[in-house]
Parts: structure tokens; C-alpha cells; sequence
């Protein structure tokens, strides 16, 4: 097994599938519906991908869930990207911490 | 350097953190499937997907086939497919066929956010800014992963984990705000995901196919109930 063709054959795969639609629609959809369609994918997507997953992705999901609510609280006063990443970030190391010392 | 660029880099600078922490720990799962640091950042270099390049290594530590890794990475990353025809409708009408295959190579989940996020219409100075960093944090974390192996605590890690989804509420929620539309599609994505991940049947249809499905239903039904005027839409 050549792990260097692995990795090819991942690396044009992956760029097909990112390529072939970006090429393949020239200038704006007109279709009502499909514009739509559109304008809702990103939303849904980075919501199915946020949840529930996020509370799975730590040590503690107490700990993901404060770090989920700094995260909207932030977002709703309108803080920037940087700001609610890191603030949801420390959040959880933090409870990571103190839940473990609990659990000690 | 031009402004746009200059905010790209800006706009990247993020994502381009996030992606290190958790490219980190992509590395230390190549090094256990055998693979070399050098091997981990050309993948990590050429593929830029968290998911695929994590089922990729699981496939190689298997000693799985050629065809088995291709079929992986189209389910697992045929979401991208999405990402990209949502793209299409945020270019700038000047940006060229070959700058689009220049943008198609870096248009992952987090730059995809971001991107549709950005005010203006998208150009290329603007993307190629916004996707510089994050390739070099995804690399760089790949390869020192794979070398540095288990020195980072798990807990650094873990936190560092949550900065993506971190930034993708951050993206959605100043939007679901102030349109109700959006509030009830994100809500409609989130039980639907976690009906994937909780309902025992459902857990073993793998993440890739989920995600697709959830954008996909959440995305229509936000479409026939709630469609968009004129001057909305993917602008």
C-alpha cells in the first residue's frame, strides 16, 4: 500500500467536489426557490455541524455547554468572530478544570 | 497589498488558530496510523478537510482500499459540493474562471462561513487572504502533531476544539436574531442532527451523509415556507 497515492487520490477527490460546482453555475440563479435554497444552506449546515456535536467534543459536556452559552450570549451583543471563539474557548478549559477538580 | 487581501488575512486569522489546535491532534492520530510528519502535512496541505483527512488515516491504519478511501471521501465531503454552489452566488461578477479553481481549493467549513458571512461580494485578493492563514495552520499544526505527538494536555486541545464551533455560532446567531427565518431553519438543522445522533438507527448513518441530510431538509423547508424577496437571497 503506497500511502503517498492514498493522499493523492484523497487531495483530487476532495478538490472535485469542491471545483465542479464552483465552475459549473456562471452568474446568478434565478430561480426563486433554488436562490432560496441557497441562502438558507449556510446557516443550516453550520448549525448541523455546531450541535450536538459541540457537546461531544470535550471532556465534559457541562463544561462544552457553558462554553456554548458564553458563545451566544457574546454573539447576541454582537462581539466579533475572534472574541466569542476564544472567550467559548477558555470557557471550557476552565470548567474542563474546575469539573475536574470535582471530580478528583 | 491591496485592502481586500488585507482583510482576508484579517478575517483568517481565526479560523487559522482554531484549525491549529485541532490539525494538532489530525497529527498525532497520523503518527499512530504510521504515516510520517512529512506525510501528514502533504495531506493536511493538499485535502484541508478535518473530517475526510480523519477517515482517510482511519482507512489507511486499516490497511483499506484504494476504493474504500475514495468512496469515504465523497460522502464525507460531498457537503463541500453544497458549500461551493451556495458560493457561486456570492462571487464577484468579475472573478474569473481560473481564479475560481484558484478559490474551490480552500472553500472548507469554516472559510465557507466566514466567506458568506463577509459584507461585500467575494474576490479573489479576498479569498486567497482569508484562506492563506488557515493553510498554514493546518499544516504547520499537522506536522508539529505528528512530531510533538501527545505533549499537548488533552483539556488545552479539547478547549481548542471549541473555537470552531465557537465561531460558527458566532456567525449564525447575530443573523437568527434579526430574521426569524433563519432562527427556525438553524432550529430545524439542530433537531435534525440530533435526532442522527441520538436516535440509535439513525447514529450509524455516518457524519458526512448527516450533515448533507440535515442541511438539505432544513435548507428546503426554509426555502418553501420562508422564501426569500428579491433582494435577500445569496446575495
Amino acid at each position: 500500500m503506497n500511502i503517498w497515492l492514498f493522499i493523492l487520490a484523497m487531495a483530487v477527490v476532495t478538490y472535485l467536489i469542491r471545483m465542479i460546482p464552483l465552475t459549473l453555475i456562471r452568474g446568478k440563479i434565478k430561480n426563486r426557490f433554488v436562490r432560496s435554497f441557497l441562502y438558507y444552506v449556510p446557516y443550516a449546515c453550520l448549525m448541523a455541524m455546531t450541535f450536538p456535536a459541540v457537546f461531544h467534543a470535550t471532556e465534559h459536556v457541562l463544561a462544552a455547554a457553558l462554553g456554548v452559552l458564553v458563545a451566544i450570549g457574546l454573539a447576541l451583543k454582537g462581539k466579533g468572530l475572534v472574541t466569542v471563539a476564544v472567550a467559548a474557548s477558555v470557557t471550557v478549559f476552565l470548567a474542563s478544570l474546575l469539573l475536574g477538580f470535582i471530580a478528583l | 497589498m491591496g485592502k481586500e487581501f488585507r482583510n482576508g488575512i484579517k478575517d483568517g486569522i481565526p479560523i487559522a488558530l482554531g484549525y491549529f489546535a485541532v490539525s494538532f491532534s489530525l497529527g498525532i492520530a497520523m503518527l499512530a496510523a504510521g504515516m510520517t510528519a512529512v506525510q501528514g502535512a502533504v495531506m493536511s496541505v493538499s485535502n484541508l478537510t478535518s473530517a475526510g483527512e480523519f477517515a482517510g488515516v482511519r482507512v489507511i491504519a486499516a490497511g483499506g482500499t484504494l476504493i474504500e478511501l475514495v468512496l469515504t471521501q465523497i460522502i464525507i465531503n460531498l457537503r463541500y459540493s453544497l458549500m461551493s454552489l451556495s458560493l457561486t452566488q456570492k462571487l464577484d461578477e468579475k472573478v474569473k474562471f481560473w481564479q475560481k479553481l484558484i478559490i474551490a481549493f480552500g472553500n472548507t467549513d469554516e472559510i465557507f462561513a466566514v466567506a458568506m458571512n463577509h459584507q461585500k461580494s467575494l474576490t479573489l485578493p479576498y479569498m486567497v487572504g482569508l484562506q492563506s492563514l488557515p493553510i498554514v495552520g493546518w499544516t504547520a499544526g499537522t506536522f508539529l502533531g505528528a512530531v510533538a505527538g501527545g505533549l499537548m494536555p488533552t483539556s488545552v486541545a479539547m478547549a481548542m476544539n471549541v473555537m470552531l464551533y465557537g465561531m460558527f455560532i458566532a456567525i449564525v446567531v447575530p443573523v437568527a436574531k434579526k430574521s426569524r427565518p433563519v432562527l427556525i431553519v438553524a432550529s430545524v438543522a439542530i433537531l435534525a442532527s440530533s435526532l442522527f445522533r441520538y436516535v440509535p438507527w439513525l447514529h450509524q448513518i455516518s457524519e458526512g451523509i448527516s450533515i448533507i441530510v440535515c442541511t438539505v431538509v432544513a435548507a428546503t423547508f426554509g426555502a418553501i415556507v420562508f422564501p426569500v424577496k428579491e433582494e435577500e437571497g445569496a446575495q
